[in-house]
């Protein structure tokens, strides 16, 4: 046995020497930004039940990619590329990936059949009480001014330079729903599905820091301090009826919403139709935990060097931005407007919940309004916005998705 | 259609676990490239003005959905609150036709100091209130039948 030979073979194989050749810094500088992303994930708790996973994710992948040939790694981007290629004989092909992709393919395939965001949906509607929103339907007009953002995250996108699906994929970050945003993006623009879910879940950690600042300066003190009635009661038969009402009236609507929100419904009709007790439970539980582990690796691995270290992330992540605070301001801006129209009964500050991030959202408007009036209790007027943002953000997603695919 | 005469080529589409064989003449097979080509440069080259239509269409969508969906719900809650309405106003007849009828022989006197003689300590009367509730309930006993000595703040 030649030693010397055998060193040489084993250097030449490790990541180690990989760093050194072919844009393998690339690799190096992703390691730094999954690392980041775990302190941001486990120490400032951002979103850590996703972004841990995600950077883990992102973090594996960067160390056992380095080329396409690579036998070893858990993702491969060429596998996937040849399944977007039209003339490619694996074009959508999933054998090809279960024949020849890693651990890392195989998961990945529930993101791009658009399972996990589905089902993760399935456990928000399990888990959300749609009642603040029943009791007060016109909280579905600021849900649906919320999502301001996204169209305008669109048309900066196309502004700057991105095609259409892209540009889809990019705006609806404004949703600030993560499921809805790797759900279109897997559809549309795939290649993308990295830098954009980082940035929705990045966004969604941040706002409250994001929102606040905007939330003062488009409110005034006066405007803060309104105190809201309380809501009336809802009826375990209208909460039974409004997941059927919902999926038969947004399905029939836009049917490229079917998914999302069949399975938003499907989850709430288990939570408050009182007789499938043990679904919810795991749908809520089990179910979302198992689906939490694989979307967050999986997305991870999307993050490959070579891919991610381009003009176009640092775009996405200022357009993401953008979104983000365009959709507060559409939600806040309708929410002065129901201010003026009701005489002064509605606090402008729900309107910012209008974003679909659940419970953040309406917890920042509870904050906000406490700080204005100590006495005054936001939340629950929050939530129906807050979950008006979800049935609103799900739709602005079936259209873009009506339109670009 | 004679056969002989007409060129025919073979697509292989997708893998070997789902291998689609498809039959196109010369003709059918340019027409599907040119639609292909055509969807590609469609998503490249969309127009500013292009992006402007479908951002306003598609908020326009999204909020006539959600309005359309309230004017929905506005409904059913409509026709839950008559509901509701109708419930009360026989409840009330109910308790009005019993008043009117003599009231039992005698009446279960009520545990006493379960009302009134609660001392709080930092606490206000509405989460008192809701603490007694929530006590009551994961008990299941009737509030009246429990006795509250003090309530205090443990800070």
């Amino acid at each position: 046995m030649d030693i010397l030979e055998t060193l040489k073979t084993l250097w030449n194989d490790s990541g180690f020497h990989s760093f050194l050749v072919d844009g393998g810094w690339k690799n190096l500088i992703m390691i730094a930004i999954s690392c980041v992303l775990l302190y941001l994930g486990i120490k400032k708790q951002f979103e850590p039940l996703l972004l841990v996973g995600i950077a883990f994710g992102c973090l594996l992948v960067n160390l056992s990619y380095f080329s396409p040939e690579s036998a070893d790694a858990l993702y491969h981007l060429d596998l996937w590329d040849n399944f977007l290629d039209h003339d490619h004989p694996d074009y959508h092909s999933y054998g090809a990936i279960m024949r020849n992709g890693g651990l890392l393919d195989i998961l990945y395939i529930g993101v791009k059949a658009g399972i996990y965001p589905s089902l993760i949906f399935m456990g928000v509607g399990a888990m959300t009480d749609f009642g603040p929103l029943i009791s007060n339907p016109k909280s579905l007009l600021l849900g649906a001014a919320a999502q301001m953002g996204v169209f305008l995250a669109f048309f900066g996108a196309v502004c700057l330079g991105f095609d259409g699906n892209a540009a889809a994929s990019i705006g609806i970050i404004g949703g600030a729903d993560g499921p809805t945003a790797i759900f279109l993006t897997s559809k549309l623009k795939p290649e993308l599905l990295g830098p954009i879910a980082i940035a929705a879940y990045s966004y969604m950690a941040l706002i409250p820091m994001i929102q606040p600042p905007i939330m003062r300066l488009l409110t005034t003190e006066k405007e803060r301090k309104v105190k809201m009635e309380q809501s009336r009661m809802v009826s375990k038969t209208e909460k039974i009826l409004f997941p059927i009402i919902v999926a038969l009236f947004v399905i029939l609507l836009l049917p490229s919403t079917a998914p999302l929100v069949g399975c938003l419904m499907l989850g709430n009709l288990w939570r408050e139709c009182g007789v499938t007790e043990r679904l919810s439970d795991t749908v809520q539980n089990a179910l979302m935990n198992i689906v939490t582990v694989f979307l967050g690796i999986s997305v991870g691995a999307t993050t490959v060097a070579s891919r991610f270290l381009s003009l176009e992330t640092i775009k996405i992540i200022v357009l993401g931005l953008t979104a983000f605070c365009f959709s507060t301001v559409g939600g806040l801006l309708v929410g002065k407007l129901m201010y003026k129209l009701t005489g002064g009964k509605v606090n402008p500050l729900i309107g910012s919940a209008g974003v679909s991030a659940v419970p953040m959202a309406a917890r920042v408007s509870q904050m906000e309004g406490q700080k204005a009036n100590p006495s005054n209790f936001l939340l629950m007027h929050a939530m129906g916005p807050n979950v008006a943002g979800v049935i609103g953000s799900a739709i602005a997603a079936g259209f873009l998705l009506a339109v670009f695919k | 259609m004679e056969l002989e005469n007409t060129t025919l080529d073979v697509e292989i589409i997708g893998g070997a676990d789902d291998v689609t064989a498809v039959l196109l003449s010369e003709e059918t097979q340019e027409t599907t490239e040119m639609t292909t080509k055509e969807s590609k440069n469609e998503a490249k080259d969309m127009s500013i003005a292009d992006a402007g239509i479908t951002a306003v269409f598609g908020y326009a969508v999204v909020f006539s959905g959600l309005l359309i969906l309230m004017i929905v719900l506005y409904c059913t809650g409509a026709i839950f609150k008559a509901k509701d309405a109708k419930a009360k106003a026989a409840k009330e007849a109910e308790s009005k036709a019993a008043k009117n009828t003599p009231a039992p022989a005698a009446e279960k006197a009520l545990a006493p100091g379960s009302a009134g003689h609660v001392k709080l300590f930092d606490v206000p009367d509405k989460e008192a209130a809701m603490i007694m509730a929530i006590v009551a309930d994961k008990m299941q006993k009737p509030l009246n039948e429990l006795r509250f000595i003090s309530i205090k703040e443990v800070k």
